[in-house]
C-alpha cells in the first residue's frame, strides 16, 4: 500500500509547513493562495489566522519569527505589494527561527487585476526565491525553505503559480520536525531598523545574497539533466512540465532557486549545450540576468510575456512545428457573473436605475462592470473604491460626484477600505460609500474576516460592529439596509448622494452561497401573465431565461429565491413559492 | 501506460470539483502517477470552467492540450461545442445535455447554437443523455454528477467496483447509497450506448 497522497499544490505547501515544525501562520486570502491557510488550519499543531491584510499578516509571521518559532505568511501576487513594506525591511533584519512568505503568482489572470511577477520585487527587495514545479516539491520546498531562511538569515519567498497552487498531484507524507522554540535575544543592531543598524545591515544584506549565489551551485534543488546536448533549457516551476512534456530528450537546468541564480552552474550548462533556451513564464527574469553575463540565450524573442505556457506553445516557438489543431467552434463567451441569488445584483439594479456610476473595488462584485449591469467604472486594487472616489472629488468637486458612489465589500472594506474612509473624514470629504456586507470573504471561497465573529481556527470571536466603526470615525450618516429591500436602498442612496457631507450605506444580506443560508423560497414564472416586457431579464440572473415565444422561465434547480425579479414584475407574472 | 487524459468542462457552480475528487481517488488507487488541475475563484461564478486529469506511469503537465484528450465529459451542451477541439480523433465526449444560457445569451448579445449534439456527432464518437432528468427521477437533483460520472466510467478502464468503492469514500456518507444508485443508472446509460 502506498503512503502517497494525492494533494492540491497548496494543500501541499500546507503540509510542508506542518512537516517543516511551523507554529505561527497567518494571511489574506487571495486566489490562488487561500488553500493553503485553510489546509494549514487543520494542523492543531500550528497557530494560524486571517488578518485583515498582507501587511499585517506578514508583521505577525514576522514577529513570530523573531520570537524564535519558524513563521509563514501567504498571499496572492498583488498581496505582496500590500505586505512590501514589511517585506523590504524584515529581509534586512534577518530571522530569528525561520521566516517564509508563500506568493502565489497568477500568470493568465484566473483571478486577478494584473500579472505581476513576484519575482522582480523579491530581486528589488534582496530576497531569495525557491519555485517548486509540483505538488511533491511544494511540501519539499516549503522544508528546505525554512532550513535556507535559518542557514542564511532571510526570509524567504516561495512561489508558485496559479497551475502549481490549483493543481493535484501525488506526495509522500512525512513526519513534523518538532522544533524547540529558540531563545530570544535582545539584537537592536538586527532588529531595530535606524539609519546607523540599517546600513550595517544593508552590507550584510549584500554578502548574504552573494554568499547564496555561490552556495546555490551546490544544492540539490537546482540539477542539471544532460541528455541530448544540440538543445538545452534553462527553465523553473511549473514550465519544467511543459519542458519535458514537450522535449522529454533535451538537456534542462531545472532551477528551484530562482533568486539569486547560480551563476557558475549556470556558465557550465550553457558551455555545455549547443543551443540555449531560457522558458520561464512572465517576466524575462532570470533571461536578462544570464544574458547580462555575455551568455548567448533564446528567450523572450521567441516566447511570450502575457500569459501560461504549455507544452503547444513550446512545440509551436522551439520546434516550429505546425500542430494542425482542429480550431475552436465559433461559440458564445461564458463569462463569470454574480450568482442567482446574489445581493449584489439587487443593489446594483438600483444604481443602475438611478444612473450612477461606482467607483469599484475588488471582489465578487467587480463583476458589475460588465453587461447587462454595467454599473462599476473603475477597479484598480484593494481599498481603492473609497480613495478614489475621494480622488475625484478633490479634483472636480462634490457636485461632480453627485451621481457617484463607492462599492466596496466587507471583508475589503476591513482590508485596506477603513484606511481610506478615514481619509475622507479627516479631508473633508463629500461622497457615499456603499458596502456591500455580504458577511464573508465570497469571492475566494467564505473565509472568515474581523467583521464576522469567527477566526479561520474556527473559534467564535468579537465581530467588528462596520455600522460602529463609521460612526466612531466620524461619520453622521451612517445607515444599514436589507440589500434585497430595493425601494428603500433606492430611496437612501438618492438622498444620500445629494448630501454635503460623507454617508455610508450597508447594504446586508449573506452571500448566497455562504454556508448555512437557507432557503425557503424559489420563484416561479407565470406564463400567462407575462406581458414578454422583459424588465425581469435586465439584472441578468442566469436562473432566467426568455424561452422562443418571449416569456421567461425560472430554472429552480439555479433560483434560490431572492425574489428581485419578482419585485421588477410589474405584472404579478412571477411568484415566490415554498420549497 | 501511456497518459491518459480526460477533461471535465462546465459551468461554475455545477460541481465539477467532487468529479475531479473522483477521478483522483480512482486514479490514484490504481497506482498511476496523476496530475488534476482545475479553476478556482473568479471564473468559477457561473463562468466556463474545466478540471484536467492526466493519468498514466509519468505525467508531466498538469494540463490537456487542443487535440490531446481521450475523453471529454461536458457537464452542459454549450461547454461541449467550446472544448470539442480539445477531442482527440478517435476520442470520446460524454455529453449531459443540459443548457445553461451564457450571459451573452441572456442579454442578447449571442445566440444559444442550435443542434450542438448532431454537429458534434458529424465528428467525434458522442453520448448524450440528460442526467438531470435522471436525478430527479431519483429524488435528489444535487446526484446528477454522479450519473454524469458513471457514464463517463463505463468508457474507461476501471471495474465498476472500483469506481463504487471510490464514491463511497469521497462523498458525505449520509449520502453514499443514492451516489451509488446515481452512479448505477449513469453507468447503464453508458454501457447501452457503447
Amino acid at each position: 500500500m502506498t503512503d502517497k497522497k494525492i494533494m492540491l499544490g497548496n494543500e501541499a505547501i500546507a503540509r510542508g509547513a506542518y512537516e517543516a515544525g511551523v507554529k505561527v501562520s497567518a494571511a489574506y486570502p487571495g486566489t490562488p493562495s487561500t488553500e493553503i491557510s485553510e489546509n494549514i488550519a487543520k494542523y492543531k499543531e500550528i497557530y494560524s489566522e486571517w488578518s485583515p491584510n498582507e501587511k499585517v499578516a506578514a508583521e505577525v509571521a514576522a514577529g513570530a519569527s523573531i520570537s524564535g518559532v519558524r513563521a509563514m505568511v501567504s498571499m496572492k501576487h498583488v498581496g505582496l505589494n500590500v505586505a512590501s513594506d514589511p517585506l523590504y525591511t524584515i529581509s534586512y533584519c534577518g530571522v530569528n527561527r525561520g521566516l517564509v512568505f508563500v506568493v502565489a503568482d497568477d500568470p493568465g489572470l484566473y483571478s486577478s487585476q494584473n500579472e505581476q511577477d513576484t519575482r522582480c520585487i523579491a530581486r528589488a527587495a534582496n530576497v531569495p526565491v525557491l519555485e517548486p514545479s509540483n505538488s511533491e516539491e511544494a511540501k519539499e520546498f516549503m522544508k528546505f525553505a525554512f532550513d535556507l531562511s535559518e542557514k542564511y538569515d532571510t526570509p524567504i519567498i516561495l512561489r508558485t503559480t496559479t497551475r502549481l497552487a490549483h493543481s493535484q498531484g501525488l506526495v509522500e507524507l512525512g513526519e513534523r520536525k518538532e522544533l524547540d522554540d529558540k531563545e530570544y535575544e535582545r539584537r537592536p543592531d538586527k532588529f531595530v531598523m535606524m539609519p546607523n543598524m540599517a546600513k550595517k545591515r544593508h552590507v550584510f544584506v549584500e554578502q548574504r545574497m552573494k554568499k547564496m549565489a555561490e552556495d546555490a551551485c551546490d544544492f540539490e534543488i537546482n540539477k542539471a539533466e544532460y541528455n541530448d546536448k544540440s538543445i538545452g533549457i534553462i527553465t523553473s516551476g511549473i514550465p519544467y512540465q511543459y519542458v519535458k512534456e514537450t522535449l522529454p530528450n533535451a538537456s534542462v537546468l531545472k532551477l528551484g532557486l530562482v533568486h539569486p541564480l547560480p551563476k557558475k552552474l549556470i556558465e557550465e550548462f550553457a558551455s555545455k549545450v549547443d543551443k540555449l533556451y531560457i522558458v520561464e513564464e512572465l517576466e524575462p527574469v532570470i533571461e536578462e540576468q544570464v544574458k547580462s553575463w555575455g551568455i548567448d540565450a533564446v528567450g523572450k524573442e521567441i516566447f511570450t510575456l502575457q500569459g501560461e505556457y504549455s507544452a503547444n506553445l513550446l512545440r509551436k516557438a522551439i520546434l516550429k512545428q505546425d500542430l494542425n489543431i482542429e480550431e475552436q467552434k465559433s461559440v458564445p463567451a461564458r463569462p463569470p457573473i454574480l450568482c442567482p441569488g446574489c445581493p449584489h445584483r439587487s443593489v446594483y439594479t438600483v444604481l443602475k436605475k438611478l444612473g450612477i456610476h461606482a467607483a469599484g473595488d475588488i471582489g465578487c462584485y467587480t463583476l458589475g462592470a460588465v453587461a447587462p449591469l454595467n454599473v462599476v467604472d473603475t477597479t484598480i486594487c484593494m481599498g481603492a473604491s473609497i480613495s478614489s472616489l475621494h480622488g475625484m472629488e478633490k479634483a472636480k468637486g462634490k457636485d461632480y460626484i453627485r451621481n457617484w458612489v463607492a462599492v466596496i465589500g466587507d471583508s475589503t472594506f476591513m482590508h485596506t477600505g477603513v484606511n481610506s474612509l478615514i481619509n475622507m473624514v479627516y479631508n473633508k470629504s463629500v461622497g457615499t460609500v456603499i458596502i456591500l456586507d455580504n458577511s464573508t470573504t465570497a469571492m475566494t471561497g467564505h473565509q472568515d474576516h474581523a467583521a464576522t465573529g469567527k477566526t479561520l481556527m474556527g473559534e467564535d470571536t468579537y465581530m467588528i460592529n462596520i455600522y460602529a466603526l463609521c460612526k466612531a470615525i466620524g461619520i453622521e450618516n451612517v445607515y444599514e439596509v436589507d440589500a434585497f429591500n430595493i425601494g428603500e436602498v433606492e430611496n437612501i442612496v438618492k438622498r444620500e448622494v445629494q448630501r454635503d457631507a460623507v454617508s455610508v450605506i450597508i447594504t446586508k444580506a449573506p452571500c448566497v452561497l455562504l454556508k448555512g443560508n437557507v432557503f425557503k423560497y424559489k420563484c416561479r414564472e407565470n406564463s400567462e401573465k407575462c406581458k414578454k416586457c422583459g424588465a425581469c431579464l435586465k439584472p441578468g440572473c442566469p436562473a432566467i431565461t426568455k424561452k422562443c415565444d418571449g416569456t421567461i422561465v425560472i430554472d429552480d434547480t439555479m433560483c434560490n429565491g431572492c425574489g428581485l425579479c419578482m419585485e421588477l414584475c410589474k405584472f404579478d407574472a412571477i411568484e415566490k413559492v415554498e420549497v | 501506460m501511456a497518459v491518459k487524459n480526460i477533461m471535465i468542462v462546465g459551468v461554475g457552480g455545477q460541481g465539477t470539483l467532487l468529479t475531479s475528487r473522483i477521478f483522483g481517488g480512482i486514479t490514484l488507487n490504481a497506482g498511476y502517477d496523476v496530475k488534476l488541475s482545475e479553476v478556482h475563484g473568479m471564473a468559477q461564478r457561473g463562468g466556463s470552467v474545466v478540471t484536467f486529469v492526466r493519468y498514466g506511469d509519468n505525467v508531466y503537465e498538469p494540463i490537456v492540450e487542443e487535440g490531446q484528450a481521450d475523453l471529454i465529459i461536458a457537464f452542459e451542451r454549450l461547454e461541449a461545442l467550446r472544448h470539442a477541439h480539445f477531442l482527440k480523433k478517435d476520442g470520446v465526449i460524454v455529453i449531459n445535455d443540459q443548457r445553461i444560457d451564457p450571459i451573452t445569451v441572456v442579454t442578447g448579445a449571442a445566440e444559444y447554437p442550435e443542434n450542438i449534439i448532431e454537429q458534434l456527432r458529424q465528428e467525434h464518437k458522442v453520448i448524450s443523455f440528460d442526467a438531470m432528468a435522471e436525478a430527479k427521477k431519483l429524488g435528489n437533483t444535487k446526484v446528477f454528477n454522479t450519473i454524469i460520472i458513471g457514464v463517463a466510467a463505463s468508457k474507461m478502464d476501471f471495474s465498476k467496483d472500483d469506481w463504487l468503492n471510490v464514491i463511497e469514500n469521497t462523498v458525505p456518507s449520509k449520502t453514499v447509497d443514492i451516489n451509488k444508485k446515481a452512479f448505477e443508472i449513469g453507468y447503464n446509460i453508458g454501457v447501452k450506448e457503447s
